[in-house]
């Protein structure tokens, strides 16, 4: 949209981000306390458990819910100020939003889903077609563009979706969950072609996601919210190896602890303590992955620092392997080939010792989030 | 795959003693009653067919009494049916989508003409629109127009009466539709007007026409309010269930045969409306 394009184009400082907001929304005792901001052309995915804040902080900045407090500034211009009493609404906002169910109008084609959006900014019936067939071909749809929604495919209509987002050239680009209806081969289909696209969008793009695997591949920036608050933000890598919660362990798949650390020590909650192959002195979260467990039957005597008795509590099948929940002094996931499994005859409820190499944990400073 | 199968299987394993149970027995307490209230319903209808004198129905129906009434029935139910539209359906958005104070009082009033005697709706449109009535004392000074007793009176009368069908179908659509179609509306830069007109409507558009034809055939069959409001003046106020009721005291020849014209018509809207308003739950 030639808006999008002077929106674009109107960004005061070079390098200033075009999305910078705090968002607030206070509902009762729930609370979003949420600093964003998003450069030309970065990914963000703002990942989280449900009710953490998410969708809420999707359709704050989409202008569906006023904030309570804080600001929103797009392109440097303010869409939502509490404080000065300023709001814009959603139909004068320079976005676009691909929902999780798409919502394409059923009584349009998905030429006319697309056209709506540049027929609402401005552009005559003829034009906004044109650009609307323009963008289902580079989405490569132009032989479904005179069908309805109901007669596309999931991965069609989401492509759909995201063409109809795109046609007005927002300067933000509001992604809600956008590949969760989407069955498991799709998924991989269309991660890929939407990673293309995201990749292509000048402007800026949020992404609200649960599912870890779509933030790691289609964002630059992870941003991990938790009851309404930033828990972690960074990168993928730093992500991955340094997870500051349970939440943020679980979805990386690691085993996360916080303890006290003296030297190559780290005492954890009960007096159990883990050696590590980092020394460190303080507050420090310890992290290992649930291949570096070991299990047997009895007391190992070989070399591992790390072995305590444990109860399994559950077995689950996780990829080519079992992952075994232990419990014990600390909660802990291993994983186990099915062989191993077998030869320890491993059922629910059975005492096994489990082992850990100080050098495949890792541990890293417990402070503030920075 | 396998779950589903599995979930297809186990309902047609327990079907046999459901099937068995619903073939068996039917109790005479429930079936009895049943049949007396279908031939309830049916019989009289039956009546009218057969007591229709046949040999000169043609002649009958093109009687220019009948024509004339019928002719005018149709156009005063459909500019009713069409005044409806133009204000039911606003105020039937309105009712659904904006959150006022009163909503409540609001929409049981607009239900009150369902409930209330259609004769009372006709002396109430006279105490209003009558021409020593609020507003048609004003209307009469004003512009000279007077409303009881014309061809308009026929149509207010029937509007009043018929606008609750539409409203309550519009209403009932628009809470059905998903407000989240006007969400994407609007972050694709539709204003409320154009989200209405563009969405909103194509989405309730069979919840709309539903209650169009039901509003239509509720007008069709307007008689209490009419009469009273608009009187019976053949050509000009007297519709087909006014020409029934005055033909029903000279000649119940030509009554029955006004009435097998409603009969039909009724008939004809019901199978076009088909299952989609009558077997919806």
């Amino acid at each position: 949209m030639t808006a999008g394009r002077t929106m674009l184009g109107a960004t005061p400082h070079l390098g200033a981000p075009l999305l910078d907001a705090h968002l607030v929304v206070e509902r009762g005792a729930f609370r979003l306390d949420l600093p964003l901001t998003v450069d030309p052309g970065e990914v963000v995915a703002l990942l989280g458990p449900n009710g953490a804040g998410k969708t809420t902080a999707l359709r704050t900045l989409a202008g569906l819910l006023p904030l309570s407090a804080g600001h929103l500034t797009l392109a440097g211009r303010d869409l939502d100020h509490p404080g000065r009493r300023l709001w814009i609404p959603t139909e004068r906002r320079p976005i676009g939003v691909v929902f999780q169910d798409y919502l394409l109008f059923p009584h349009l084609s998905a030429l006319d889903n697309v056209a709506f959006g540049p027929r609402r900014h401005g552009l005559d019936r003829q034009r906004a077609r044109l650009r609307a067939a323009d963008w289902l071909a580079r989405m490569g749809l132009t032989e479904h563009a005179r069908r309805k929604p109901r007669q596309l495919s999931g991965g069609q209509a989401q492509r759909v979706a995201l063409a109809r987002a795109l046609a007005v050239e927002p300067a933000l680009l509001l992604l809600d969950e956008p590949l969760a209806a989407l069955d498991a081969g799709t998924r991989l289909d269309t991660r890929a072609q939407l990673q293309q696209h995201l990749a292509a969008h000048a402007g800026a793009t949020l992404l609200v996601t649960h599912d870890p695997l779509d933030a790691l591949v289609l964002a630059d920036r992870l941003v991990i919210i938790e009851h309404g608050q930033v828990v972690q933000e960074g990168t993928a890598a730093t992500i991955t190896a340094q997870p500051r919660t349970d939440y943020v362990a679980r979805l990386v798949g690691l085993n996360l602890y916080r303890g006290h650390a003296t030297g190559h020590s780290i005492l954890l909650a009960d007096e159990f303590r883990l050696t590590t192959g980092d020394p460190y002195d303080g507050e420090v979260f310890v992290a290992f992955p649930p291949s570096a467990v070991a299990l047997h039957p009895r007391q190992p005597d070989g070399s591992p620092r790390n072995t305590w008795p444990a109860t399994i509590a559950g077995i689950q099948r996780h990829g080519d392997n079992l992952r075994i929940q232990l419990t014990g002094p600390i909660e802990v996931a291993a994983d186990v080939t099915p062989a191993a499994a077998a030869q320890l005859k491993l059922t629910p409820g059975q005492p096994v010792w489990a082992a850990v190499k100080a050098a495949e944990t890792r541990a890293y400073p417990a402070g503030p989030v920075p | 795959m396998s779950h589903t199968t599995g979930e297809v299987t186990r309902p047609t394993t327990v079907a046999p003693p459901t099937r068995t149970r619903r073939t068996g027995r039917i109790p005479v307490a429930l079936l009895l009653p049943a049949a007396l209230g279908l031939l309830f319903l049916v019989l009289p209808l039956a009546g009218l067919l057969v007591h229709t004198p046949w040999s000169t129905l043609p002649q009958r129906l093109t009687e220019p009494g009948v024509l004339t009434a019928l002719r005018l029935s149709v156009q005063t139910a459909t500019l009713a049916t069409l005044l409806c539209l133009a204000l039911g359906v606003p105020l039937a958005w309105l009712l659904a989508r904006v959150r006022f104070p009163g909503r409540r009082v609001v929409r049981a009033l607009v239900t009150v003409p369902l409930v209330l005697p259609p004769v009372v709706g006709g002396v109430a449109l006279l105490l209003v629109f009558g021409r020593r009535g609020l507003i048609g004392s004003w209307l009469d000074t004003t512009f000279g127009i007077t409303l009881p007793f014309t061809t308009t009176g026929v149509v207010l009368a029937e509007a009043f009466v018929a606008m609750p069908f539409l409203i309550i179908a519009v209403e009932g659509a628009l809470r059905g539709a998903d407000t989240r179609y006007e969400e994407a509306a609007a972050t694709l830069g539709a204003g409320r007007w154009t989200t209405f007109t563009h969405v909103t409507l194509p989405l309730v558009a069979p919840g709309i026409a539903a209650g169009a034809v039901l509003c239509w055939a509720r007008a069709l069959g307007e008689f209490g309010a009419t009469i009273t409001f608009a009187g019976n003046y053949p050509g000009r106020t007297q519709t087909m269930p006014l020409a029934v009721y005055l033909a029903l005291e000279t000649d119940l020849e030509a009554a029955i045969v006004l009435s097998l014209i409603l009969l039909t018509v009724s008939v004809v809207i019901l199978a076009s409306l088909r299952d989609r308003w009558i077997s919806a739950p």
